[in-house]
C-alpha cells in the first residue's frame, strides 16, 4: 500500500529530517520506499544517501509505500508532524 | 667543517647547494595499494575510523553541530554511499582514488541542486571525503617544494616530483630506494638525489649541500665544504648533441632515450637521438590500470614527439620495486624474484590485453615497437604474442614488432631459444640477477658491478646472436648512460644505447672518443 503526504518542514526532506525518517524506516523489517510521484521512481527509505538524493523541498509531495500499512502510517505521520523539529 | 654529515645511498648523481625544505610525514607518505580485497578492507576500516571520530565529536559539541555530525555519521554508515567506491575497487582502482571519485560525484550532484539547503550539503560531503581519505593515509593536497631547495622528506611521490621545479635543487629522503620511479626520474632530469638517510635533524631554511653521487648530505657547510664539493663546470657538449654518434673508428652507434613520462620530452629536440629505446609505462599505471583510450593518448604523445623515429614501449613492468596499486602482489618475501613484469601481465590477461590493444591502436601514428620485460622462457613470449595477435585481429590493424628485454640470466644464456623481433638488454636487472646482489640493498652495491666479466660476456653473446640472426640488440640499463661503461659495451659489440636524456651529450662524447687510441677496431 502507499500514501502521499506534503512536506511542510521549511528545509524540505533535508539532513536532519532525512536521518530521522531513515531511522524510523529501519525499525520496520519490510522494505519501505519513497518517491516524488505516484509512478516512481521509488527509492529505499532506509538509505539516507538515497533519501537525500530525492532533494525533496518544502511543499513537495512525498509518496510512501510498504507491504506493512503500519510502516506507511508511521512515516506519513512523521512528515506531517514536521519531523518533530520546530526550527529547521 | 659542516655541522653534520649524513650518509645515505646514492640515487641520482650531481651536487646541489641550497637550503633545506621539509615535507611533513603525512603529505609525503606514499600509499601503496594492495589487491582489491585489501583495498576494500582498507576503505571499510577508514570509514569506521571516521565514524568513530565523528561520534566522539558529536558528544563534545552542542546540539546544533551534533545534528550535522549525526547526519554525516548516517551518510557514512549507509552502504549506498560506499557502494560506487567498492565497485571501482573491484575493478582495481585503489581505495583512496575510488573513494575520492565516488564522493566527488556526490558533491557535484549536491552542488547542482536547485534548493539552497541541498546545495549547502556539498560541504558536508567534501568534509566526509577528506576525513576518510585522511584515515586511508592519502595525501589530501600536494604541497609545494620551493624552487632550488634541497627537499628533505620521508619519501616522495612521482606526482610531486613531476609538478616541482628542481633546477638547482636536490632530493634527500629518509626512506626511498635508488630503484624507485622518483629516482629514475631524478636521474633522467639530472636532479641530485640521495635515499636511505634515516632520521635527519635539520630545520627548514638551514644551508645544506647534497652530493647525489656520493650519497652524502652536509648540513651547515662552510666555504671549504662548498668549494670542495662544487661541481666542476660541465664540458660543453652542445656541438655533439645533434650529430649522429660515430666512434673514432667510424662505427655508427644508435643513441636512444629512456623515458617514463611524456613531460620529460617537452623541452627536448628529437634530433638529439635516433629514437626512444625504452618507454616505461609504470607511471601511467601509478593510480591503477588506466582505460584503453587513456593509454592510446599517452603512447601517442611519445610517437608524436619522435616524429617517425622508432619508439619502443615496454609493457607494464610492475612488481619488484615498482608496485602498481590493485595489480602487483604485495608482501612477496623477495619481490625481485616474484611475480613481476611479464609474469604479472600474463597472470592478469584482462589488464594486459587492454595495454596491448592500446599499443596496437597507437602504432597507427608512428613507428612503435613493443617490448616485454622479465621474459624467462620462450613460452612467455609465445603467450604474449598470441594475446597481441588476438588484439590486432580484433582491431583490424597489424601487430607491431614484439621484442624482449634480456635481463633474466635464463634468457641471456639461452638467447637462441627466443624468436623475438629484437633484444634489449636491461643491465640493471641482469647485473642484479647475475651477481645475486639486490638493487636496493646498499651493502651489496659494490658487487652489483656491470663490469663483472660474467655480465659483459652475456652482453657480448647476445650481441653476437643478434648480429648473426639479423636482430637489433640494444642496452637500456643505467650502464648505457654511463660514459665510463660505454666503451665496454661498444667492445662487447653493442651498437644501440638507450639512456636518460641528460646523459646523451656525455655518451656521444665517449662514443666519439672510442677507438681513438686504437684499442679496438
Amino acid at each position: 500500500m502507499s500514501e502521499a503526504v506534503a512536506i511542510t518542514h521549511p528545509t524540505g526532506l533535508h539532513a536532519r529530517p532525512a536521518v530521522k525518517l531513515t531511522m524510523l524506516a529501519k525499525t520496520f523489517p519490510v522494505p519501505v520506499e519513497l518517491a516524488l510521484a505516484a509512478e516512481g521512481p521509488w527509492i529505499d527509505a532506509k538509505s539516507v544517501v538515497k533519501v537525500m538524493g530525492l532533494k525533496a523541498p518544502c511543499g513537495a509531495v512525498l509518496h510512501v509505500r510498504a507491504a506493512d500499512p503500519a510502516a506507511v502510517a508511521a512515516l506519513v505521520d512523521l512528515v506531517r508532524r514536521g519531523f518533530d523539529d520546530g526550527a529547521g | 667543517m659542516a655541522r653534520a654529515e649524513v650518509r645515505g645511498v646514492p640515487a641520482a648523481p650531481g651536487i646541489a647547494i641550497g637550503t633545506v625544505a621539509r615535507l611533513g610525514a603525512v603529505t609525503a607518505r606514499r600509499r601503496v595499494a594492495g589487491a582489491p580485497a585489501q583495498e576494500a578492507a582498507a576503505l571499510v576500516f577508514a570509514i569506521s575510523a571516521a565514524i568513530g571520530e565523528l561520534t566522539a565529536l558529536a558528544g563534545a559539541t552542542g546540539s546544533d553541530a551534533a545534528g550535522i555530525v549525526e547526519f554525516q555519521v548516517a551518510m557514512l554508515q549507509d552502504p549506498a554511499l560506499r557502494a560506487p567506491a567498492l565497485d571501482a575497487i573491484a575493478a582495481f582502482v585503489p581505495a583512496d582514488a575510488a573513494w575520492a571519485e565516488a564522493l566527488a560525484r556526490q558533491v557535484a550532484d549536491y552542488e547542482a541542486a536547485e534548493d539552497a539547503y541541498f546545495r549547502a550539503r556539498a560541504a558536508d560531503l567534501r568534509d566526509l571525503a577528506q576525513r576518510v581519505l585522511r584515515h586511508l593515509g592519502a595525501a589530501t593536497a600536494l604541497p609545494e617544494v620551493p624552487p632550488g631547495a634541497i627537499l628533505l622528506a620521508e619519501d616522495l611521490t612521482p606526482s610531486l616530483f613531476l609538478q616541482s621545479d628542481w633546477r638547482g635543487g636536490g632530493i634527500a629522503l629518509a626512506a626511498g630506494s635508488p630503484a624507485s620511479h622518483v629516482a629514475m626520474l631524478a636521474r633522467a632530469r639530472g636532479v641530485p638525489m640521495v635515499v636511505g638517510l634515516g632520521m635527519v635533524e635539520a630545520t627548514a631554511g638551514e644551508a645544506a649541500v647534497l652530493d647525489g653521487g656520493a650519497g652524502l648530505l652536509l648540513l651547515g657547510p662552510d666555504d671549504a665544504d662548498r668549494s670542495r664539493l662544487a661541481a666542476p663546470p660541465a664540458p660543453d657538449r652542445s656541438a655533439l648533441l645533434h650529430r649522429p654518434a660515430v666512434t673514432a673508428a667510424g662505427r655508427k652507434v644508435a643513441v636512444l632515450l629512456n623515458v617514463s613520462d611524456p613531460g620529460e620530452l617537452d623541452e627536448l629536440d628529437p634530433a638529439m637521438c635516433d629514437g626512444v629505446g625504452l618507454v616505461r609505462t609504470e607511471l601511467l599505471f601509478a593510480a591503477g590500470p588506466p582505460d584503453e583510450d587513456t593509454q592510446v593518448r599517452a603512447y601517442r604523445r611519445f610517437l608524436d614527439w619522435a616524429g617517425g623515429r622508432p619508439v619502443t614501449i615496454r609493457t607494464l613492468d610492475a612488481g619488484g620495486d615498482k608496485p602498481v596499486p590493485g595489480l602487483s602482489v604485495a608482501g612477496e618475501a623477495d619481490p625481485f624474484l616474484g611475480q613481476r613484469g611479464l609474469r604479472l601481465s600474463l597472470a592478469r590477461p584482462e589488464v594486459f590485453t587492454v595495454q596491448l590493444r592500446a599499443l596496437v591502436r597507437a602504432a597507427a601514428h608512428g613507428t612503435l615497437h613493443i617490448m616485454l620485460p622479465m621474459v624467462t622462457v620462450p613460452e612467455e613470449l609465445q603467450a604474449a604474442r598470441a594475446l597481441l595477435a588476438e588484439a590486432a585481429a580484433d582491431i583490424g590493424r597489424p601487430a607491431p614488432p614484439l621484442g624482449i628485454m634480456v635481463e633474466v640470466p635464463a634468457a641471456a644464456l639461452a638467447i637462441g631459444r627466443f624468436d623475438a623481433a629484437f633484444f634489449a638488454i636491461g643491465t640493471n636487472d641482469l647485473v642484479q640477477y647475475v651477481t645475486a646482489s639486490a638493487r636496493d640493498i646498499a651493502a651489496v652495491a659494490p658487487l652489483a658491478d656491470p663490469r663483472n666479466p660474467a655480465v659483459l660476456r652475456l652482453i657480448a653473446e647476445v650481441a653476437v646472436h643478434g648480429a648473426r640472426t639479423g636482430r637489433e640488440v640494444s642496452v637500456c640499463g643505467d650502464a648505457a648512460g654511463d660514459p665510463a661503461l660505454v666503451p665496454l659495451l661498444l667492445d662487447a659489440g653493442i651498437a644501440r644505447l638507450s639512456m636518460a636524456p641528460n646523459a646523451v651529450g656525455e655518451v656521444k662524447a665517449a662514443i666519439a672518443a672510442h677507438g681513438r687510441e686504437g684499442t679496438m677496431p
